[in-house]
């Protein structure tokens, strides 16, 4: 269905139906999903419906939405996995296969009985230009149900229905014009990148470059799952942390600088003048978390950037006044993951600065993302994150592990407990010595 | 017919820059500082001088081909051939020019779709798959995301909050959807239903053994089958065992529930990021349009609205008004459930005189 079929002018394009159903499988009743057509939202239930009118794939999507109106009635889902792939790669496809059997065993939906999701890699940073957003949506029409979700958790182009035939062929279509599979199982998976330099005046690093490499040196590893879980990148340009890494990746790159955030004092002044003293004392000044904010008496603002921590508070609300500096780099954390096994972790600092300039510094970045990889490779469990498996052994015998010294900017605070063993202690404090002599 | 199979060009990661608005291009990495004009407008200003509008609005997430070339069309009309999406699917369409942003603004909510999403809003629920199209959904996600959606519209058009409010929904346990400052998230109830006569064959046993948290699942010889047994009082009903051994059913039209859990924050600013924390559950699953959810959520963004200062995201206000009092002003039942008991559940006890009165 092309936009070419949309009303003249109708009060409200995304509620649309096309008068004419071209599918020929007669829509299931669906109280219940009608109700989600209600209310001022978009409604995704409209969007189906649409999809179900449509000549190809029309009737495929007749029964999905007879299957998701099952599953409202019984509230229980009705999909299992299995296996699809391509040719050549061994993950990237969510196979899915109705387990909703009538009496006769046979499928109750029969023409959603194969509904897979091909997960495609975003541009870094998620930017389209409308063409190609046309062109994939006109592939997808052509090898599956039409639907897209921009985009899922991890960050892929979910494309979501398609029969294990018109699996190969489109991502035969697509991978022509520069489009490849994410990652799904046990594997490095789809990275994610803020905005950043494209257009945000808070970016620190090249985001979009960072993820690329990144990720693109791990293409193997992505599409043949052989790794102890899944290993995922994130990049945000800056402690805002749009991209959730800390949270939500084992490798997280942040954006950040060394030398003094700059101020632009006429501006300050202005956003006094403008604001007011006390709603910058209130919502500026106090709310620094490590009370390295003053404002003084001819307001201009005074800032101890030895104690500014960089969590960018004072720069959001003050965009025109306040910027990073211009020693910029990137801190690393390392083992941010959600609740299965342990529990969740946030990611913890690994490199507390990295200069990002020159050819060698991406190297080492890269090199850096390798070794932690081999090494947790080698000593994970079965199905252990990078969290987990820090947990388990401790982040120094994994500091040992990858060839990484102490540093204190890994803790919050000093040891508390005397149960350890510090027989080596003068060898150890020797080594901080020499590497302060540097 | 015996073709040979086409070899995947591993390309990876596309390369942005062939995608993005010429003028992010032409000022990449120099940009100078924004504002925000209105709900769902941002101008940002570059060094150059060049300046930027962008329309922020929602979307279904789940785009078919009509919805696509519609957005598209308003894109290439009223804007300038160019989209970006943000990490909760919010769908943002660019201009150079500012006489372009009202006429912009208006083609959009003429089709329907609700500008807003910025600054201190409730922008976008970030949402998982659901019934839709997961293996092991409790819920739905989609359909959790429209109600409370609709619920919540005006919070998204408007930016009266104190700071932005980023609420989640995940359908199991997993929480593929991440932190928020509100989460609404499947907690299970009753300990899985095993279907012996499947598990030998469906099911890698030691693996399901290894991956239970609390090590509730040994192998057992079921009516002569090798099955798996799960000590009930040990289980914490987490659901780890069923993606790998799909006959340890853990959904159930009834058992599983709904918990809430306020003040996750990944951003960095002001206090470190922070986990969401429980604050209701037993809450029923109740399609097609979770009316439990949404006055609970309503509840707390109200009180919070209220409340909180300038600038405090839900885990700042509830740190500085202490946890009592969230509870006193939400009016939600505090428990025992409410006390962690996993490891370094003792960090979260208050080892102190501090009380609030
Ligand atoms: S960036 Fe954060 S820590 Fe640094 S001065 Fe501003 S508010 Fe304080
Ligand atoms: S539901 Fe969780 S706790 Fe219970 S047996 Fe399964 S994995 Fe173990």
């Amino acid at each position: 269905m092309s936009a070419t079929d949309k009303p003249k002018n109708p009060e409200k394009h995304c509620t649309y139906l096309p008068s004419e159903k071209k599918s020929s499988k007669p829509f299931h009743n669906t109280p219940n999903l009608d109700e989600l057509e209600k209310g001022p939202w978009p409604s995704f239930v409209t969007g189906l419906k649409r999809l179900a009118m449509q000549d190809k794939f029309g009737n495929m999507m007749v029964d999905l939405l007879g299957q998701l109106e099952h599953s409202y009635k019984t509230r229980l889902g009705y999909w299992k996995g299995g296996t699809v792939s391509v040719f050549g790669y061994g993950g990237g496809i969510i196979p899915r296969f109705t387990e909703l059997m009538g009496t006769d065993g046979k499928p109750m939906f029969p023409e959603s009985k194969e509904f897979h999701t091909i997960r495609v890699q975003p541009p870094a940073g998620n930017h389209y230009s409308t063409k190609m957003l046309r062109q994939l949506s006109d592939s997808w029409d052509k090898h599956g149900s039409g639907l897209i979700a921009f985009h899922g958790q991890t960050g892929n182009i979910m494309f979501i229905g398609t029969t294990t035939q018109n699996v190969q062929t489109f991502f035969d279509e697509i991978n022509e014009y520069g489009w490849d599979l994410g990652g799904a199982g046990p594997c490095v998976r789809t990275g994610m990148s803020c905005i950043g330099a494209a257009r945000c005046e808070q970016s620190n690093c090249d985001e979009q470059k960072i993820h690329r490499l990144l990720v693109n040196n791990f293409m193997d590893d992505m599409h043949r799952p052989a790794l102890p879980y899944k290993f995922k990148f994130k990049v945000s340009g800056c402690p805002n942390d749009c991209m959730n890494s800390i949270q939500r990746s084992d490798f997280a790159v942040i954006g950040t600088w060394r030398d003094d955030m700059k101020v632009d004092q006429a501006e300050v002044k202005k956003y006094v003048a403008d604001k007011g003293r006390k709603y910058i004392v209130d919502n500026v000044v106090s709310r620094c978390p490590t009370k390295a904010l003053s404002l003084n008496d001819d307001d201009t603002l005074a800032v101890d950037n030895r104690n500014c921590v960089r969590c960018m508070h004072c720069i959001n609300v003050m965009t025109k006044a306040l910027s990073p500096g211009d020693d910029k780099g990137v801190t690393i954390l390392l083992g941010g993951k959600r609740t299965l096994k342990i529990g969740d972790t946030m990611g913890t600092v690994l490199v507390p600065f990295m200069k990002l300039e020159s050819d060698d510094d991406y190297e080492a970045l890269k090199e850096l993302a390798e070794t932690i990889i081999d090494f947790w490779a080698e000593n994970a469990l079965e199905h252990e994150r990078t969290g987990e498996t820090i947990e388990r052994i401790g982040l120094v015998n994994f500091l040992e592990g990858i060839g990484i010294e102490p540093d204190p900017n890994m803790i919050s605070s000093a040891r508390q407990s005397s149960y350890v063993r510090m027989d080596d202690w003068d060898a150890e404090a020797e080594k901080w010595k020499a590497r302060k002599a540097g | 017919m015996a073709e040979t199979p086409r070899h995947p060009i591993e390309s990876g990661v596309p390369d942005a820059f062939q995608y993005m608005h010429p003028v992010f291009l032409n000022n990449y990495g120099a940009w100078s500082y924004h504002e925000r004009l209105r709900p769902g407008v941002l101008m940002h200003v570059a060094k150059s001088g060049d300046k930027v509008w962008t329309v922020r609005f929602g979307t279904q997430r789940q785009l078919g081909p009509y919805e696509i070339n519609l957005l598209c069309d308003i894109a290439d009309e009223f804007g300038e051939g160019y989209v970006h999406f943000t990490i909760r699917s919010n769908m943002e369409i660019m201009v150079t020019d500012e006489a372009k942003v009202e006429p912009l603004i208006k083609a959009i909510e003429d089709a329907g779709y609700p500008v807003g999403g910025t600054g201190p809003s409730v922008t976008m629920i970030s949402h998982t798959q659901g019934w839709l199209h997961c293996d092991i959904p409790g819920t739905d996600a989609s359909g959790v995301v429209k109600a409370l959606m609709d619920e919540l519209y005006e919070e998204y058009t408007n930016e009266t909050m104190p700071n932005r409010v980023h609420i989640t929904t995940s359908c199991c346990q997993i929480n593929c959807g991440g932190q928020g400052d509100i989460a609404i998230n499947v907690q299970h109830t009753k300990p899985p239903k095993i279907n012996h006569d499947l598990v030998a064959n469906a099911c890698e046993r030691p693996s399901v053994v290894a991956r239970c948290p609390v090590a509730a699942i040994r192998p057992a010889m079921v009516n002569g089958k090798p099955s798996l047994e799960v000590d009930e009082k040990k289980c914490i009903c987490c659901g780890a065992c069923f993606p790998p051994c799909p006959p340890m059913q853990i959904n159930d039209s009834e058992f599983t529930k709904l918990a809430i859990w306020i003040g996750g924050k990944h951003s960095n600013a002001r206090s470190k990021p922070m986990f969401h924390k429980l604050v209701a559950a037993g809450i029923p699953n109740n399609a097609p349009r979770w009316p439990e959810v949404a006055e609970i959520v309503k509840n707390i963004l109200a009180v919070y609205k209220k409340d909180a200062q300038d600038w405090e995201r839900i885990g700042d206000w509830v740190e500085r008004i202490g946890w009592p009092r969230f509870f006193e002003l939400t009016e939600l039942p505090f428990t025992k459930f409410h006390i962690d008991n996993w490891r370094g559940a003792r960090n979260s006890l208050n080892a102190s005189a501090h009380i609030r009165f």
